[in-house]
Parts: structure tokens; sequence; C-alpha cells
């Protein structure tokens, strides 16, 4: 953003690694002309992609701020009624509703733990497939990728096949237990054991990317300082907490970002596991908001919902952006 | 894990490893298992009180009856032209911003990559409101123009992301050679960065193919029923009295084997240009 990319006169002082060093190289092949007309090049080569983004993400956006300041329903939707701005009333509504303060707790609870279980399981498993014999990676990977490739869609009815009370595989295999009895039993009548489920499933569907990425990332690790700090005397637990994780750190927060954002927008898992209408002990954010919106058709109540997820979320991002322009990913 | 003291040990405990390993390919690949597994065999054995954990007698009664529910090739053939088509848009104008963004150097150019990064991570649940009143308002409801354009949402950010990762890793003096050899910048480009780009550029369409492929929500609530892609009519099994799974796991494994190849093909490259630089530094 600053000067050091803006004119080609003195080249930067900068990192010969940057992939951005045009500038240097323009100021040493190029006649003088062709510097200023560059310039425009790269806004033109952008501005299909700004069009495109304003009109399906800007305006909405737009939209979804002003919409959680009026009063949006059926009737305006099909035009019968004017929009009506309503100013804070939406959210003094949203946020005076003891329910959605339970979804709330409800979503970063569910969200929160299935982050932590998927970076700790994929952390176990990308070390573990540094240990392992060849075969064994070679099957583990196969299992990682096929589940990882496998359409959320389809991933939901597989896992309520499983989990079926009549028929499911899992009951079946509890009951073999000697003294358990998991036949006719129903995963959902208590929402914790269904939240169990849903976030097992969300955790099986994330952990491959975590796994693989964080595996390539331990490959990079260098050998040497492994060494180096076993030599001065580190047990596995302090080399990995004091050489690996510093070095894998990067990685480990972009993935925690990505799982936090992925995590809090889970919305197939819930409403297809609960046949499109999930209880009121099963809604999350995501499906609050839809519910709101598309069910009891008040479009600007669910507005204020969404709103509120995304700014919750914003914060997340923060985080996530001050570290990328730290390690310098978006040179 | 303790200290090797010799110089290329085979590491102790890998036995123990491998058993783990193997439990955790177990555990991990059961799901996906399980699914063809209910596809292949005759449905009465799926409603057995055991369960058969192996396909025999193999049978595609479940196949066939799962062509039958409701209209197949019409989701699937609009989920081909749906996906199809956001990719193609995607990846021209992908190309162009992510060229801009990855050799050239321009005020404000920190400001588009922060923008692109956070565009992605906007939860597309909280957009489905305002982009289901826009395409009412633009009489795009139900249109599969209305979908295509939506899908760009996800689609098109990933895509310029990826083929940045992919442009960053062909080294520019490749192209500054080819412009001493007296091409243009537009020439060397297109006959030097191109040809090397264009792996990237197919996995880069594969896999955004598979993401508007697979997405649910936005084909549930801006398609009617009549109108809709092959993710919303996997719902059709279930009906009011109860879930046909033998069914469903066979329209399962027709939806998830050819986005599993694919997805095994790409995978790969995918994964090195989305981490281009996020190690080194």
């Amino acid at each position: 953003m600053s000067a050091e990319t803006s004119t080609a006169k003195v080249p930067p002082k900068r990192p010969s690694s940057a992939p951005a060093g045009e500038a240097p190289a323009r100021a040493a092949g190029l006649p003088r002309g062709k510097r200023f007309s560059g310039m425009a090049v790269p806004w033109l080569l952008l501005a299909p992609t700004m069009l495109v983004l304003a009109v399906v993400l800007g305006y909405p956006l737009v939209r979804l701020a002003t919409l959680s300041f009026q009063k949006f329903g059926q009737s305006q939707l099909w035009g019968f009624q004017p929009t009506e701005w309503v100013g804070f009333q939406n959210f003094t509504a949203v946020l005076g509703d003891s329910t959605f303060w339970a979804v709330v707790v409800r979503t970063i609870l569910f969200a929160g733990g299935a982050v932590v279980f998927t970076m700790v399981l994929g952390m176990l498993i990308a070390m573990l497939l540094m240990r392992v014999s060849g075969w064994v990676k070679t099957l583990i990977n196969i299992a990682l990728v096929a589940s990882w490739a496998m359409p959320i869609v389809v991933a939901v009815t597989v896992f309520k096949w499983m989990f079926d009370t009549d028929y499911g595989v899992v009951n079946w295999l509890f009951s073999q237990i000697p003294g358990v009895d998991f036949s006719r039993h129903n995963w959902f009548t208590s929402s914790t054991q269904g939240f169990t489920i849903i976030m097992a499933l969300v955790v099986w569907g994330a952990v491959p990317f975590v796994a693989i990425t964080l595996h390539a990332g331990l490959t990079q690790v260098p050998k040497e300082l492994e060494e180096a700090a076993r030599m001065d005397g580190a047990g596995a637990f302090k080399v990995f907490r004091y050489v690996t994780l510093p070095v894998l750190k990067p990685i480990i927060v972009m993935l925690a970002t990505l799982s936090v954002i992925w995590d809090m927008g889970v919305f197939p898992q819930v409403f297809l596991m609960r046949s499109g209408h999930p209880e009121p002990e099963y809604q999350l954010l995501t499906t609050y908001s839809y519910d709101k919106a598309f069910v009891v058709n008040d479009y600007s109540m669910g507005s204020a919902i969404a709103l509120l997820t995304v700014l919750l979320l914003l914060g997340v991002i923060a985080v996530y952006m001050r570290q990328m322009l730290k390690i310098g990913e978006v040179e | 894990m303790k200290a090797p003291k010799v110089k290329q040990p085979k590491p102790k405990g890998r036995g123990v490893y491998n058993v783990i390993g193997l439990l955790v390919a177990l555990v991990i690949g059961f799901p996906v298992y399980w699914m063809v597994n209910t596809a292949l065999k005759p449905s009465k054995y799926a409603i057995a009180p055991s369960p058969k954990f192996l396909p025999f007698p193999l049978s595609t009664e479940n196949f066939h009856r799962a062509l039958q529910v409701s209209d197949f090739w019409g989701p699937v053939t609009r989920s081909l032209i749906i996906a199809g088509s956001t990719v193609a848009i995607g990846l021209v104008v992908g190309l162009l911003a992510a060229l801009a963004i990855s050799r050239f150097a321009f005020r404000g150019r920190k400001v588009v990559i922060v923008g692109i990064l956070t565009v992605q991570m906007v939860p597309l649940v909280a957009m489905i409101i305002p982009v289901f009143l826009m395409l009412n308002d633009l009489k795009q409801y139900d249109k599969l123009t209305g979908i295509i354009l939506t899908y760009l949402t996800f689609v098109l950010p990933f895509t310029i992301w990826t083929l940045r990762g992919f442009i960053v890793n062909i080294p520019k003096e490749l192209e500054e050679s080819a412009m001493v050899d007296g091409c243009t910048r537009t020439g060397a480009f297109v006959r030097v960065v191109f040809p090397l780009l264009a792996p990237g550029m197919v996995a880069t369409a594969i896999y955004g193919f598979i993401q508007a492929w697979n997405e649910y929500l936005y084909a549930l609530q801006l398609l009617s029923q009549h109108n809709t892609t092959a993710t919303v009519w996997l719902g059709n099994f279930t009906t009011t009295r109860g879930t046909d799974y033998s069914g469903m796991m066979a329209g399962s494994t027709m939806m998830a084997v050819p986005v599993v190849i694919f997805f095994l093909l790409v995978q790969r490259r995918i994964a090195s240009g989305l981490t281009a630089g996020a190690v080194k530094g």
C-alpha cells in the first residue's frame, strides 16, 4: 500500500524473493514511456473481477446491512407494502431475545469444539504420517483424500445412515460390546448426543485438509533444527513445542482461521441431519437466521442475525489478515 | 521417538505406529466404504438386524432405483451446466486478476489482495437473504443464470488465489528473457507463461467445478423443486414414509465417485498452488 510499489524510479528495498519485484525489472529493461502506461494495465486486468464481486458480493452485503434496519417481510417482498425503516428495532429485538443468546453460545461452543478437535486430530495424523511405513502412509492418504472429496451433502446422508436408529451400523457396533445394548438407540433425541454426531461429521470432513496441509508443512521443517534441539537434550515434546510449532505457526494460523470460518458457517450438516427442520435445541446461528428469513418470512430479522454473525467472524478474519501481512504471504 | 543415536536407524516403534496408522485409515475411510457397500448389496441386506460388511452378492438394483427417483438426469444436467459455466467465467475473469496481483507492482495492490482474501471468508449463509432478494428483483430467481452468477461469489476468489499461487511459482526470468529476445509483454505471457500455467489452470478449473457441483444451500433456496441441482435431488430419498437408505447410498455413490476421482487427480497440485510461499515465508 505504501509508496514502495508506486513508481519505478528507485528499486525498492525488499527481499529479492518477493514476487512483486516488477519495478526494478521494468526500470532496467524497458523504455521510459512504457512504465507509465503500464500503471493502468493491472487495474484493467482487475476490472472484470471488481465488477463481478461488486454485483455478487458488494451489493448483497450492502443490502444485508440496510435490510437489517428495515421491516421487510412477505408483503414487502410481493410489493404490497412499502419497505419501512425501523432503526435498530431488529437488533434490539434479536439482542433482547434469550433464544438468540442461547444460539450464539451453542454456535460458539460447537464451532470451537469442532475447530479444536480438527486441529488436534489433524496435527496428530500429520505427525503419524511422518512415522509410519510407506504403504501405511499411502493407505491413510487414500482414506483422507476420499473423505475430503466427499460432497458435504453425501457425507451427511452417509452419517445419517450409519447412525440410523433401526439399522445403523454404529448402533450394531456398540451393541457388540458385552453388556451394552444400543439397538434402536436414537442419537438425536438428546441434542448433546445429536451434536456429537454432527461434530464428528464436521471434524471427519475437515481433518483431511488440515492433516495433509500440516504434513506438507512438517516435511519442510529443517531436520537440522530438530536434531540440534535433541542434541541439546530436548525431549520429543520440547522439540515439538519449541522447534516444530514455531516453524508451522503461519500454516496453523491459516488452518485455524479457515476452520473457524467454515465451522461457524455449518449449515447443511445440521439442516439435513434434522431433515430440513432443525428443532429449537439444534439451531445454530446459520440455521436460525435461515429459519427467521425463509420459514417465518421475516427477512430483516434474518438479516440482522446474519449481520451479527458476520461481525463476529470479522474479528477472526482480522487476526488472520494481520498474520498474513506479517508473514508476507500477500507480498 | 527418543533421541536416536545411530544415523539412519529404523525408528523404534514403527510397528506400533503402523498399527495406529491402519486403525486411523480404517476409521477415516469407513463412512466412504459403508456408502459403497450399502449401495452395492441388495437392499434387503441393508435392513437386516446385523449388518453385512461385504457387498456380496453384488447387485445393481439400488442404482436402477436411484435413477428412477423423480428425475435423475435433469438435476445432473443442470448441475453440469451451472458448474461448467461458473468455472468458465471464473477462470477467464480470475486469470486476469491473478496476473494483475502476481505480475504487476502497483499502488493499491495489497488492498486488492487483502480484499480478495477477505471476500473469500464471508460466509455464504449470511449472504443468502440479500442474494435471494436481489435475484428476485432482477427476475433471476429460479433461473440458472442467476445461480451461476451467485456461485461466482465463492468460485472467483478461490480461482484468483490459486492461480496467483501457480503464477508466482513460474520464474519471472523466463518472461524477462523472452522480452529481451523481442517478445512483447503479452507475447511473452502467451508463449512462455501460458503453457506453463495450463496444468495449474486445469487443476483450478476442476477444483472450482467440484465446489460448484457440491454447493447445496444456494441451490436449495434459489431454485425451485423442478429446477434443482444434483445435491438437492439427493434429498428425494426421504419421504414421509421413511428413508430409502439403499437407494440414497446408490445416489450418493453416483454423486461422489466422479468427484472423488477428479479430486484425486488435482488434489496435490491444488495444495501446492494454495500453499505456495506459505512455508517459505
